[in-house]
């Protein structure tokens, strides 16, 4: 059989909930964390240039490389926060950090 | 087609596959190397979809940059990993259900959409976008990127050097007692207050 939309979209849509159960059963692990949100982030470019492409139209690619410069700089800036985060507190475990009580 | 179907089911399986291996891991490092591996095969994916453009952007950006930023992260961090982990498996149920039914959902409306939406009118997939297979997927971006979306192009850009600058500014660290020159300091300096007349006792010398 051929391959068609379904298919990248059934894809997509697995490679966002396992982003989505990353996030809920790694609550204390804030780089796993991270990672699971580029893995949904991923899932989302994969629909953009599916769509794309079945459609005709270049411009969801050019969507898809928005999304990926806004994923990059959310790395680095996250990282950045986490190594910050370490170095005033020693650790990096997120369910203790209420200084804020939010 | 069979082959491309082989192609496509391969590298789907090689996606997914490292996908869950990423959010179960033991070992963080592990992790990485399984979001790399996941990136990898999401990148063969967009090869048989024709982008190849945005294949190449995905292992260059993430396999060469931010994959490498994650490890080197994870390894200068000194923390017990073990740790983190609690709670694994009373997260489960309740993230399980919430994703089980994310994915329902979702394949609900792609279906529906792939069969019964837009997307059902054209069927064959284009190699490089609307300007026709004849034109090679990265000529057709760059017409439309540098033309009609130039200036989301340059805010892209503007993204990348805050998040830059942003990082370097979070990360930078003057440690106390590190010895610097003080160019202000120096040009300041005179005469008058670099020296000082004195006349010591003998036997008493003089406090500096």
């Amino acid at each position: 059989m051929s391959i068609g939309l379904p298919h990248y979209l059934a894809v997509a849509a697995i490679l966002f909930t396992i982003g989505v159960f990353g996030i809920f059963v790694n609550r204390k692990n804030i780089i796993v964390i991270l990672m699971s949100v580029e893995l949904i982030l991923l899932a989302v470019n994969i629909n953009l240039v599916a769509f794309s492409v079945f459609q005709g139209n270049v411009v969801g690619q050019i969507f898809a490389m928005f999304v990926l410069t806004v994923a990059a700089a959310e790395a680095a800036v996250g990282l950045a926060i986490l190594v910050t985060f370490f170095r005033n507190r020693g650790d990096i475990a997120v369910d203790d950090a209420s200084m804020m009580k939010g | 087609m069979a082959l491309q179907a082989i192609a496509f089911y391969l590298m789907a399986a090689a996606t997914i596959a490292s996908a869950i291996a990423v959010v179960s891991a033991r070992n963080p490092v592990h992790s990485v190397l399984f979001l790399i591996a996941s990136f990898f095969s999401a990148a063969g994916l967009f090869v048989l979809l024709g982008a190849e453009f945005l294949a190449m952007l995905l292992v260059v950006v993430y396999v060469g940059a931010v994959a490498v930023l994650f490890l080197f992260v994870v390894m200068m961090l000194d923390v017990d990993f073990a740790e983190l982990r609690q709670g694994f498996a009373r997260y489960m149920p309740l993230g399980g259900l919430i994703a089980g039914g994310l994915a329902v959902e979702m394949v609900i409306v792609s279906t529906t959409v792939a069969t019964k939406g837009a997307a059902r009118l054209s069927e064959a997939p284009m190699a490089s976008g609307s300007a026709g297979p004849s034109v090679p997927n990265a000529e057709a971006i760059g017409g439309v990127l540098y033309t009609d979306y130039v200036y989301f192009f340059q805010a892209a850009g503007m993204v990348l050097l805050v998040a830059m600058i942003g990082a370097i500014v979070l990360t930078l660290r003057h440690k106390p007692g590190v010895r610097r020159q003080v160019i202000m300091d120096q040009v300041l300096r005179t005469p008058k207050s670099g020296m000082r007349m004195a006349q010591p006792k003998p036997g008493e010398g003089i406090d500096l």
